[in-house]
């Protein structure tokens, strides 16, 4: 049913990897080495600065994929995978899109069940690819067929 | 300081066994990461789900795993990481989070990665890359 959303992607949005947002998702999965928000840490660490988690890209707005129609309720989070160029820095600017990857579907105990694969993507103000975040999405029959598509 | 390099293919970072699973904890991660579906922080919603009580984000035991690779960032970074969900972590659980080395060679180590409740069962498993600096 998601077969003609394959290719569609979200306009670029701004995003800035926040001090305080990046602290306080370190503190929500209880790592709180100083890496992550102490600026003396970072100021002495091979990067100079401070970095953050790498599964910190849940944050950022990646706009919307227009004419993508999700279900509210009944996502069933299958996998998800991060790919880094390079971590990410605390207060650096990146330029995020979402983008449809792939929709297929298969038989399972549940029924047919559906495999939506979007990537969320982040990029450095000079269009280099900073980091992809790739969710499989699984879309069970019963809330298909709710939605009448 | 320990280095990561020590590891061979077969052995395991230390392991790291989280206190039992809290609601303050879904709470936080709920507003640190901005999901707020109501299955993971309000037992109604969770029951109309069809689910015996509120369950934990994937994403936090997935961001919980991770930590297992902080204290080596002066050596590298991590540069793949996928997991699997495969089964729900409810409130009190216990998890305990687990890296074993797979591959390695100069540039990179590749580990299996696992969170597995009291029960021993794997709620998350997967794969990281920690990829090395020269």
């Amino acid at each position: 049913m998601y077969q003609h959303d394959i290719g569609k992607r979200s306009a670029k949005v701004k995003n800035v990897v926040e001090r305080g947002a990046v602290k306080k998702f370190a503190e929500a999965i209880g790592d709180p080495n100083p890496i992550y928000w102490d600026e003396e840490t970072g100021k002495r660490s091979r990067y100079g600065r401070n970095i953050a988690p790498p599964t910190f890209p849940r944050v950022f707005d990646y706009g919307v994929i227009e004419g993508l129609k999700l279900p509210s309720k009944g996502l069933i989070h299958g996998e998800q995978h991060f790919h880094y160029e390079r971590p990410l820095f605390v207060g650096e600017e990146l330029y995020c899109y979402a983008e449809v990857k792939d929709y297929y579907e298969k038989q399972s105990s549940m029924g047919l069940l559906g495999f939506l694969v979007i990537a969320n993507n982040g990029e450095d103000p000079d269009g280099n690819l900073v980091f992809t975040s790739t969710s499989t999405i699984m879309i069970n029959e019963a809330v298909r067929k709710a939605m009448s598509v | 300081m320990t280095s990561i390099r020590k590891w061979q293919v077969g052995e395991s970072l230390p392991e790291v066994t989280l206190a039992p699973v809290s609601r303050l904890d879904l709470i936080k991660y709920a507003g640190a990461s901005g999901d707020y579906n109501p299955i993971h922080t309000i037992d109604e919603e969770a029951k109309k789900a069809g689910l015996p009580g509120i369950i934990a984000h994937g994403m936090w035991t997935m961001g919980n795993l991770a930590k297992l690779f902080t204290p080596y960032y002066e050596e590298g970074f991590v540069q793949d990481y996928f997991v699997r969900f495969q089964s729900m972590v409810f409130l009190n659980d216990v998890i305990t989070l687990k890296a074993t080395v797979k591959e390695k060679d100069e540039k990179a180590i590749r580990f299996a990665v696992a969170a597995v409740n009291q029960q021993g069962k794997e709620v998350i498993k997967g794969e990281a890359v920690f990829s090395l600096y020269e």
